[in-house]
């Protein structure tokens, strides 16, 4: 397959969004202590400066084609869609890149950056541990010292990946306080950054966080939606009707959705509704949530009247994230994106359903996307075209999966 | 002159260093965390930071961690620590500076925290995950009756000390390390570079030295760097060991009196 060699190269200048302060409308900007403002200066004004920098772009381009195994595959799901009977489903496969998830895309952009910037020590957080093994795996590359910070709920749901983390010669840094989930990891991370700003680059895995991360992390992700317009171009010879991706932070859904946004398709971002929206255990933070700030950026939250952050649960670990990129927000209000929710046992639904017709286990993040996917796609007619972003695999998830078969 | 300028220029008049003494409001609970402040404002404290818990306090250490989620847990929000600033002024004429993060205040309303926090007698505000680039949506919105507090941090460069000290008024409350609240290993040469380029940059405002100081003889040393020195953690520590000690107060006044003796 050919893609267009441009296209899924990253490039600032192009935005008109995020302003220069890193604001989507009324979201993003950068809510943080002064201490970390220096520094996320000099981050911005380097991110734009590699950005023009052609050796940059060659040696990331190298490195998603030879290490990472880029383009992955877009796969007509024939069997899924005839049992779904409706639209035509296909599966961008990001599942099969090195380290089995989207991030390396973006771990692997952010570590270069680091290196260009002098920094040898990099930081990240991890909910699901797919971002944090793929900042160890990047790290380990460059030869970098990495520390990932990880809740202690997290590393018992997620102990597959906390060994491969360990493998590569990260120090995992388990964080029990709050509900030792994503949001206490990313808390702490940010307070260790604090105390280490000035020789430590934090590698952010999604599209939250203080400008400029949710920009940079979208451009580093778009790869995912550029390869997808060119390969759906190939198979189908248009552009599809419908991209669905999962929503936690939103990396992977931004990565996918982007650079379709001026397509004339519909864009499905899937939220977890964990227990049931009506329990208030749930993660769905577009769609119950409401303006707030955490971890540096305005954007939907899950909080309460008082402006208490809320507890979110889901099933899938990479989910479970009371806050939502700000990007995401901005294209909900504007309406560009609509964002539903799937409950935990619709998602181990569609997992079981996938693997058995398709041989593929996905991810309990993606197998949201691949649920709601089931829903629009009965809907469609039979000619139209939908495309999934199945956005990790599911190795790390076997021992969730036994458990709730036991329940 | 607000309250704040009036009480470093009546400081500075007489020679002395401001005590900024900072408790997380409604730790453990709201009866006992009123009495504490009541001792503190005895005890030689000249001016009160009263903290807003939140529930993912990113710039700060377990301490301070704890104590907010203690007085979360008791039931301390904003409108209550209104209330408190309120009963506050009952007893004393001590300045006082809310210092939140910034989503509940948001929660709250921008216009509703000036208005409740000007007429319940709060003298000024600080927001820690709110640098100059992201507070006019809260400022523009303010009248002239309640100070703005800014943070001004080791890794900031000069010029950007000047540009933060023009949108502040009160004092500017200069964070002694790069790192979060209650961290140790305070290096008074290093904080006293950052402190003379900020005297440089500050048009006149008042400095406060924060962050790890915990001992009457951090306090005396880091006090002849600026105006004067902000102890928060070491207030906590104190009262997160005395949880269920009726002298908790006592104690407590004892400390900052311990601390404005030495300085």
């Amino acid at each position: 397959m050919k893609l267009p060699e441009n296209n899924s190269q990253i490039n600032c200048s192009k935005h008109v969004l995020p302003d220069k302060n890193g604001h989507f409308g009324l979201y993003g900007g950068r809510y943080v202590a002064e201490t970390l403002m220096p520094a996320l200066i000099e981050l911005d004004r380097a991110y734009v400066s590699i950005c023009a920098e052609p050796a940059f772009q060659a040696e990331l381009q190298m490195l998603l084609k030879d290490y990472v195994g880029r383009p992955t595959p877009l796969f007509f799901a024939s069997r899924l869609s005839a049992k779904v009977g409706g639209a035509r489903i296909y599966l961008k496969r990001e599942d099969l890149t090195h380290s089995g998830a989207h991030k390396i895309n973006n771990t692997l952009g952010q570590a270069l950056l680091a290196r260009w910037m002098g920094k040898s020590k990099v930081i990240a957080e991890t909910g699901a541990g797919q971002h944090g093994v793929a900042t160890a795996t990047a790290a380990a590359l460059f030869g970098m010292e990495c520390k990932i910070f990880m809740g202690i709920e997290d590393i018992a749901r997620q102990a597959p990946n906390v060994q491969r983390m360990k493998l590569l010669g990260a120090e995992v840094v388990p964080v029990d306080s709050g509900t030792g989930t994503l949001k206490d990891a990313m808390n702490e991370a940010m307070r260790y950054w604090v105390g280490a700003v000035r020789d430590t680059f934090y590698v952010i895995g999604s599209v939250a966080g203080p400008h400029p991360y949710p920009a940079m992390v979208r451009d580093f992700q778009r790869v995912i939606g550029d390869e997808a317009k060119s390969q759906i171009l190939e198979a189908e010879g248009r552009m599809p009707d419908m991209l669905l991706a999962c929503v936690g932070g939103g990396s992977n859904a931004m990565g996918l959705f982007y650079p379709f946004i001026p397509e004339a398709c519909e864009m499905v971002g899937v939220e977890a509704a964990g227990c049931g929206i009506e329990t208030g255990k749930h993660a769905a933070t577009l769609g119950m949530g409401s303006v707030g700030v955490l971890h540096g950026s305005k954007s939907y939250v899950l909080q309460d009247e008082n402006g208490q952050i809320k507890e979110a649960h889901s099933i899938s670990a990479g989910l479970d994230y009371p806050g939502v990129g700000p990007e995401h927000s901005f294209l909900k209000d504007t309406g560009r994106v609509r964002y539903e929710n799937v409950m935990d046992q619709d998602a181990l639904n569609a997992f079981h359903l996938l693997c058995s017709v398709e041989g593929i286990i996905p991810a309990l993040e993606s197998s949201h996307a691949v649920a709601r996917a089931i829903v629009e796609a009965g809907r469609m007619p039979a000619q139209k075209i939908v495309v999934v972003n199945l956005s990790g695999r599911g190795d790390k998830d076997l021992g969730i999966v036994e458990k709730a078969k036991a329940r | 002159m607000s309250r704040i300028a009036e009480t470093f220029h009546k400081l500075r008049s007489s020679g002395q260093k401001a005590l900024v003494g900072f408790i997380t409001a409604g730790d453990p609970d709201f009866a006992t965390s009123l009495e504490i402040t009541r001792q503190m404002c005895r005890s030689g404290v000249d001016l009160l930071e009263l903290g807003i818990p939140f529930s993912d306090p990113a710039a700060d250490g377990p301490v301070i961690q704890r104590s907010s989620a203690r007085a979360i847990a008791a039931g301390m929000n904003l409108a209550r620590a209104m209330e408190m600033v309120r009963m506050i002024r009952e007893f004393s004429p001590v300045p006082i500076v809310i210092f939140s993060y910034y989503n509940p205040i948001l929660a709250y309303g921008a216009e509703g925290f000036y208005r409740d926090a000007t007429a319940a007698g709060a003298d000024g505000a600080l927001v820690v995950d709110l640098p100059p680039e992201e507070s006019d949506e809260l400022t523009d919105l303010w009248g002239k009756d309640l100070d703005f507090i800014r943070l001004v941090a080791p890794t900031t460069p000069p010029d950007r000390m000047a540009a933060i000290a023009s949108k502040a008024s009160g004092f500017i409350y200069l964070v002694s390390m790069t790192g979060i609240t209650g961290s140790g290993g305070l290096k008074s040469e290093e904080t006293a570079v950052v402190a003379n380029d900020l005297k440089k940059n500050c048009h006149g405002l008042p400095v406060c030295v924060g962050f790890g100081i915990s001992t009457p003889e951090d306090a005396a040393g880091m006090s002849k760097l600026a105006d004067g020195v902000v102890v928060g953690s070491a207030f906590e520590r104190l009262i997160e060991s005395g949880l269920g000690d009726k002298d908790l107060a006592a104690k407590v006044g004892r400390f900052a009196a311990g601390l404005k003796a030495a300085m």
